[in-house]
C-alpha cells in the first residue's frame, strides 16, 4: 500500500470562484484573511511558531520579574500574591504556551514534508488546533484583566486550588485555558498520527522515516494518551469548584493525592512530550553538520519508543515526599533510574555521529551541541532525584528548579532554536545571519548557566521553591544575585535573535536575495523542495529508497566508506529548485472559516463556565457557545474538504482558483462526523470519505 | 483541462461504487484516514473513561456517616433494563451498517433511527434514575462517592447524547441523498464511536452498579 | 496512477485484502446471535448479584464484563477482521489505561485485603462544610 501524490493537472481555461454552504469558501492566498482561513500545514506551523515566540517573550518577562524579586533578601518588587501569580503563569506559559506549541510548529511544518505528503490528514482540524491554542492562551491571559491570574502553581495542587483556598476566578481561568489547549493537542495528535501512519510516500516504510518524524510520532502518541488524564483532573477540579463536588475535598472524604496521581500521570509523559521534538531536531541537525549519517538509526528510533513507553511508569517520582509507602517509592525509584538508559543511549549516539565527522559549527549546530551538553547535565541531576532518599532533601527546593530548567531550557529550548536556525531558510527563504546567531548562542550558554547552575547550590543549601522572598542571613544572597544577572544575559541573547530576524528580513527584501533549496547540503526530503516551500510541497511523489533518501540522491559511498558525490548531484540540486510549470496546477485542500469560528465558540463557552460559578445564569453563555459550536461543526462536516476542481494552485503566484466546470457534480458531501480527507489524492472529493 | 479533472472524479466514483464498503484507500496502512483517526481517538477515550471509572472505584465507599452513597440507592432491575437497551442498540447499529453496505438505504435509515431511539431511551432512563437518586438524597455535593458517580455517568451520558445527534444527522443525510452507499464507511466510523460508548457502559455497569462493595 | 492500482487485481495484492476476498463481515443472522449471547451474559451477571456467593461474585462479574467487551470490540467493531493497525491503536490505549489505573489502585490499596482500604464510611465530619 502506498500513498501517492496526484500529479499536476492542466489548468482549466475558465476559473471562477465557487460559493458553497453558508459561508463562501475563501479563495485568496495572500493578505490577512488568507491566514485566518488557511489550512495549509506550513502556515499553521508558522502561526504556531510566531504565537509561541510571543508567549516566550511574555513568559520571559515573568521570569525576569521572579529573578528581580529574588535577587536579594526581602525583595519588594512582588508581594506574595503577585509572586504566586507570576511564577504560576511563568510555568504554565512556558510549558503549555511555548515549548509544546514550538514543538507543534516544527511537527506541523515538517511532518508532511518529511514523509512526502502535500498536507496533513485533516487540514481543517489542523487549523482548529492552532486556533484553539491561540484562544486558550488568550483565555489564560485574559485573567490579567479579569480579577487576577492563576496562582496555584502550574501543577495546581488540590485542595489549594479548591474554592476554600482559591475563592477568586484565578484558578477557573487556569482550568479553562488548559482545557481549551488540551483539545487543541488531542485533535492535533489524532491528525499527525494518521498522517504518519497513512500518508508516507512510496517506498517510505516506517523505518525509512526520518528520526525527527519518529520522535514526532512518539510525541503524538504521548499527547493522545496523556491529555485525557489531565482533562479529567481539570474537570474534577472544576466540578469541585463549580458544583460542590467532593473529589478533592478532604473534609468530606475526598483525597488530594488523587489530584496528584492524575496530574502526574499526565505530567510525566508531558515532559517527554516537551523534549522529544527537540531530540528529533537535534537528530537532524547533527548529522547534517557532521556530514555523516546519524549513528545508529534503529537504536535512536527504538530508544525514542522506549522513552515513550517507560515514561508512563515513573510518574510517582514527582510524589516521593507524599507518604505513599516504601513499596511504591522503591518501585518508582527503580523505574526512574531505568528510564535514564534510553536517553543516555541517544546522547552517546549523537556524540558518535559527530565522531570523525566533518564538523561545521553553524548556529544550528552550536545549539544542537548545546542541547547534548546541557541536557546531559540536567539528566544527571535527574538521576540523583531518582534516589528517593536523596530526593527527600531535594524535593521542593531549587535543586529541582535547576534540574528542570537544564532539561527544558538547556534541552528543549536550545534544541528548538537549533531547529529555528536550521529550517529558517526553508520556511522563510531567508538565511539568518550566522555571526549574530553565534552571539546569541554564546550569550545563552553563559547566561543560561549563570542563571541555573547556582540553583543546584541554592537547593542543596535549603532554599525552598515557590517562596516569594527570603530573609537576611540565609547565605543565599550571592547565588541568587548571580542567577538574576544571568537571566538578563539570557534576555539580551533573545534580543539579539530578534534583531537577527529583523535584519535578515530587511536585507533580503532590500537586496532581493533568495535562498537555494538546500543551503546546508542536508539529508531530509524537505530540502528537495524550493525555499520557501511552495503551497503544494512536491510536484510529484518522491520515490523513497532509503533513510535520508535526499542525501542518497546526491552522494554515495565508495568501497572505503568514504562519501562521494554522485554524477547526478547537480541534477538533483537543480530538480529541488523546480516549481510548477505555467499551465500546470495541483489540487489542494481548500481554506475554511470554520476552524477559527469553532475555536472562538469554545473560547466563549469557557467564559460561561468561569462566571457560571458566581451566577448560574452565566451558564447561558456556555450554552450559546456550545450551540454555535454544534452548528459550526455541522456546517464543517457538510463543507467538502476539497471543492471539486477548486483550490487549484498554479505556478504563477500560488493562486487559488475556484472553478465550476460545466457538468461536474458539486461536491458530493461527506457526513457529520469529522471525517478526514486525503488532500493529495482526491480530485472529485469523493473517495476516502469527505469532510475533514 | 476541466475534462481531465472530471474524468478523475467519475473514475473514483466508479471504483468506490464497485467496492463499496471494501474500498482499499490508497494509504500506507490500507485503512482510510478517517478510520485510523477514529481508532486513535477511541484509544485516547480509554484513558479518559479509565480516569473516571478509577476515580469512581476509588471513591465508591467514601461516604461520611449519614450521607447517601450510590450503592444505597441503586435500582438494579431498572438499570439492567436500560443497560440491555443500550447493548441492543449496538445490534441495530451493525444491522444498519450491514443494510447500507448492501445499498439498502431505506433499511439502513430504519436501523439507524432505531439505534438513536434506543440510545435516547437509555438516556431517558438515566435521567429518570438521577431524579430518583436526587429525591432520595444523593446529589453531586453529597460525598465523594456521589460526585464520582454523577460525573462518570454524566460524561458517559453526554457521549451517548452526542452519538444520538450524530445518528440523527446521518439519517437526515441519507434521506436527503447526500450520503450514499459508496460512503458506507462513514456509517461504519459512526458505528465505531457508538459501539465504544456501549462498551464503556459494559464496564461501567459492572464496575459501578454490580460489583459489591 | 492511483486509480488503476486499485482494480480488482490490486485488491488481492494488498495486505489484509485476503480476508475481504475470502469471507465477509458476519452475516446479519450472526449479529442477532451475538446480541443474544450478550443478553444472556448480562442476565447472568444481574442474577449473580442476587445470589449470595460472597467473594466469588466479583471475579465472575469481571469475567462477564471482559467477555462482553471482547465480543463487542471484536465483532461489532470488527476489530477481529480489520487490519492490525486499528487493533494496535485501540489496544495500546486500553493497555496503557489498565496499567496506569491499576497502579493507582494499588497505591490506594484498593486491590489488597479489605482491612487495608482507607474507606471512611465511619468518619464523622466535624469540619464545617464550605
Amino acid at each position: 500500500m502506498t500513498s501517492v501524490l496526484e500529479p499536476p493537472v492542466l489548468l482549466p481555461e475558465d476559473p471562477r470562484p465557487i460559493a458553497s454552504g453558508a459561508l463562501r469558501r475563501p479563495a485568496r492566498t495572500d493578505g490577512f484573511w488568507s491566514w485566518i482561513t488557511s489550512i495549509d500545514h506550513k502556515r499553521v506551523g508558522i502561526m504556531y511558531g510566531v504565537t509561541a515566540m510571543t508567549f516566550f517573550v511574555i513568559g520571559g518577562f515573568e521570569a525576569l520579574l521572579i529573578r528581580l524579586q529574588l535577587a536579594s533578601p526581602n525583595g519588594r518588587i512582588l508581594d506574595a500574591n503577585a509572586y504566586n501569580e507570576v511564577f504560576t503563569m511563568h510555568g504554565t506559559t512556558m510549558v503549555f504556551l511555548v515549548v509544546m506549541p514550538l514543538g507543534a510548529a516544527f511537527m506541523n511544518y515538517l511532518i508532511p514534508l518529511q514523509v512526502g505528503a502535500r498536507d496533513v490528514a485533516f487540514p481543517r482540524l489542523n487549523a482548529l488546533s492552532y486556533w484553539l491554542f491561540l484562544f486558550g492562551g488568550l483565555f489564560l491571559y485574559s485573567s490579567v484583566f479579569l480579577g487576577g491570574m492563576p496562582n496555584g502553581g502550574w501543577f495546581g495542587y488540590a485542595p489549594n486550588t479548591s474554592i476554600v483556598y482559591s475563592p477568586g476566578h484565578n484558578i477557573d481561568f487556569w482550568i479553562g485555558g488548559l482545557l481549551i489547549t488540551g483539545i487543541a493537542s488531542t485533535v492535533g495528535a489524532v491528525n499527525l498520527i494518521t498522517t504518519c501512519l497513512n500518508m508516507r510516500a512510496p517506498g517510505m516504510g516506517l523505518f525509512r522515516m526520518p528520526v525527527f518524524t519518529w520522535m514526532a510520532l512518539v510525541t503524538q502518541f504521548l499527547l493522545l494518551f496523556a491529555l485525557p488524564v489531565i482533562t479529567i483532573a481539570l474537570f474534577l477540579l472544576m466540578f469541585d469548584r463549580n458544583f460542590g463536588a467532593n473529589f478533592f475535598n478532604p473534609a468530606n472524604g475526598g483525597d488530594p493525592v488523587l489530584w496528584q496521581h492524575l496530574f502526574w500521570l499526565f505530567g510525566h509523559p508531558e515532559v517527554y512530550i516537551m523534549i522529544m521534538p527537540a531530540f528529533g531536531i537535534v537528530s537532524e541537525v547533527i548529522p547534517t553538520f557532521s556530514r555523516k549519517p546519524l549513528f545508529g538509526y534503529k537504536v535512536m528510533v527504538f530508544s525514542g519508543i522506549a522513552i515513550g513507553f517507560m515514561g508512563w511508569g515513573v510518574w510517582v517520582h514527582h510524589m516521593f515526599a507524599v507518604g505513599l509507602g516504601p513499596v511504591s517509592i522503591t518501585a518508582f525509584s527503580i523505574s526512574t533510574m531505568f528510564i535514564a538508559v534510553p536517553t543516555g543511549v541517544k546522547i552517546f549516539n549523537w556524540i558518535g555521529t559527530m565522531w570523525k565527522g566533518s564538523l561545521r559549527f553553524t548556529s544550528a549546530m552550536l545549539f544542537a551541541v548545546g542541547l547534548v551538553s546541557m541536557f546531559t547535565i540536567g539528566g544527571l541531576s535527574g538521576v540523583t532525584h531518582s534516589v528517593s532518599p536523596h530526593d527527600r532533601q531535594q524535593t521542593d527546593t531549587y535543586y529541582i528548579v535547576a534540574h528542570f530548567h537544564y532539561v527544558l531550557f538547556g534541552g528543549a529550548v536550545f534544541g528548538i532554536f537549533a531547529g529555528i536556525y536550521f529550517w529558517y531558510p526553508k520556511v522563510f527563504g531567508q538565511l539568518l545571519d550566522e555571526r549574530l546567531g553565534k552571539v546569541h548562542f554564546w550569550l545563552w550558554i553563559v547566561g543560561f548557566n549563570l542563571t541555573f547552575a547556582p540553583h543546584h547550590i541554592l537547593g542543596l543549601q535549603g532554599m525552598p521553591r515557590r517562596i516569594y522572598t527570603y530573609p537576611e542571613g540565609t547565605g543565599w544572597d550571592f547565588w541568587n544575585m548571580v542567577s538574576t544577572v544571568g537571566s538578563f544575559i539570557i534576555a539580551l541573547g533573545l534580543l539579539v535573535f530578534f534583531a537577527n530576524v529583523r535584519r535578515t528580513d530587511k536585507r533580503h527584501k532590500r537586496d532581493h536575495l533568495t535562498v537555494e533549496a538546500d543551503p546546508w547540503d542536508a539529508r531530509g526530503l524537505e530540502w528537495s523542495t524550493p525555499s520557501p516551500v511552495p503551497a503544494y510541497n512536491f510536484i510529484e511523489s518522491p520515490e523513497i529508497h532509503a533513510v535520508d533518501d535526499w542525501w542518497h540522491r546526491k552522494y554515495t559511498e565508495d568501497e572505503d566508506g568514504r562519501m562521494q558525490r554522485l554524477d547526478d548531484y547537480d541534477k538533483a540540486k537543480a530538480s529541488a529548485e523546480e516549481h510548477l510549470k505555467p499551465g500546470q496546477a495541483v489540487h489542494l485542500p481548500s481554506p475554511s472559516f470554520y476552524p477559527i469560528i469553532a475555536a472562538a465558540a469554545i473560547f466563549v463557552a469557557m467564559f460561561g463556565v468561569v462566571y457560571g460559578r458566581s451566577a448560574g445564569a452565566n451558564y447561558a453563555i456556555t450554552g450559546l457557545g456550545v450551540l454555535v459550536l454544534v452548528c459550526t461543526l455541522i456546517a464543517w462536516a457538510l463543507e467538502p474538504s476539497t471543492e471539486p476542481d477548486d483550490a487549484l494552485v498554479d505556478a504563477d503566484a500560488d493562486r487559488l482558483l475556484g472553478l465550476a466546470p460545466a457538468g461536474s457534480a458539486q461536491a458530493e458531501l461527506g457526513s457529520g462526523d469529522g471525517g478526514g480527507d486525503q488532500p493529495a489524492l482526491t480530485s472529485g472529493g469523493s473517495s476516502g470519505g469527505g469532510a475533514g | 483541462m476541466a475534462a481531465v479533472a472530471v474524468e478523475h472524479g467519475s473514475e473514483e466514483v466508479e471504483h468506490q461504487a464497485e467496492a463499496s464498503g471494501h474500498a482499499h484507500p490508497p494509504t500506507n496502512t490500507g485503512i482510510s484516514n478517517d478510520k485510523v483517526a477514529m481508532w486513535a481517538f477511541l484509544g485516547s477515550e480509554c484513558l479518559l473513561f479509565g480516569a473516571l471509572i478509577s476515580t469512581f472505584f476509588l471513591y465508591r465507599s467514601r461516604a461520611p456517616l449519614g450521607t447517601v452513597k450510590p450503592h444505597d440507592v441503586y435500582d438494579i432491575p431498572f438499570t439492567s433494563v436500560s443497560s440491555f437497551i443500550l447493548l441492543m442498540s449496538s445490534l441495530t447499529m451493525v444491522l444498519a451498517l450491514s443494510a447500507f453496505n448492501r445499498a439498502d438505504s431505506r433499511r439502513a435509515m430504519v436501523w439507524l433511527s432505531a439505534t438513536a431511539l434506543l440510545g435516547a431511551t437509555f438516556l431517558g432512563g438515566q435521567i429518570y434514575e438521577f431524579t430518583v437518586f436526587i429525591r432520595e438524597g444523593m446529589t453531586m455535593k453529597t460525598n465523594p462517592a456521589s460526585s464520582a458517580f454523577y460525573v462518570l455517568t454524566g460524561f458517559h451520558g453526554t457521549h451517548v447524547g452526542i452519538g444520538v445527534l450524530m445518528l440523527l444527522a446521518l439519517v437526515i443525510l441519507i434521506r436527503k441523498g447526500r450520503l450514499t452507499p459508496e460512503r458506507a464507511e462513514t456509517i461504519e466510523i459512526a458505528g465505531l464511536y457508538w459501539h465504544f460508548v456501549d462498551v464503556v457502559w459494559v464496564v461501567v455497569f459492572t464496575v459501578v452498579y454490580l460489583l459489591p462493595l | 496512477m492511483t486509480t488503476t492500482e486499485h482494480g480488482p487485481a490490486g485488491h488481492a495484492d494488498a495486505p489484509d485484502a485476503a480476508h475481504d476476498a475470502a469471507h465477509d463481515h458476519p452475516t446479519e443472522k450472526k449479529y442477532w446471535i451475538i446480541a443474544l449471547i450478550l443478553g444472556v451474559i448480562t442476565a447472568f451477571e444481574v442474577a449473580l448479584t442476587y445470589l449470595d456467593l460472597g467473594d466469588a461474585v466479583a471475579p465472575m462479574l469481571l469475567m462477564g464484563m471482559v467477555a462482553k467487551f471482547f465480543i463487542v470490540a471484536s465483532y461489532f467493531m470488527h476489530l477481529k477482521f480489520d487490519a492490525r493497525v486499528t487493533r494496535r491503536l485501540f489496544i495500546s490505549g486500553l493497555s496503557l489505561a489498565l496499567f496506569c489505573y491499576l497502579g493507582v489502585f494499588m497505591m490506594f490499596r484498593q486491590l489488597g485485603p479489605r482491612s487495608d482500604r482507607q474507606d471512611i464510611n465511619l468518619i464523622e465530619t466535624g469540619v464545617p462544610q464550605r
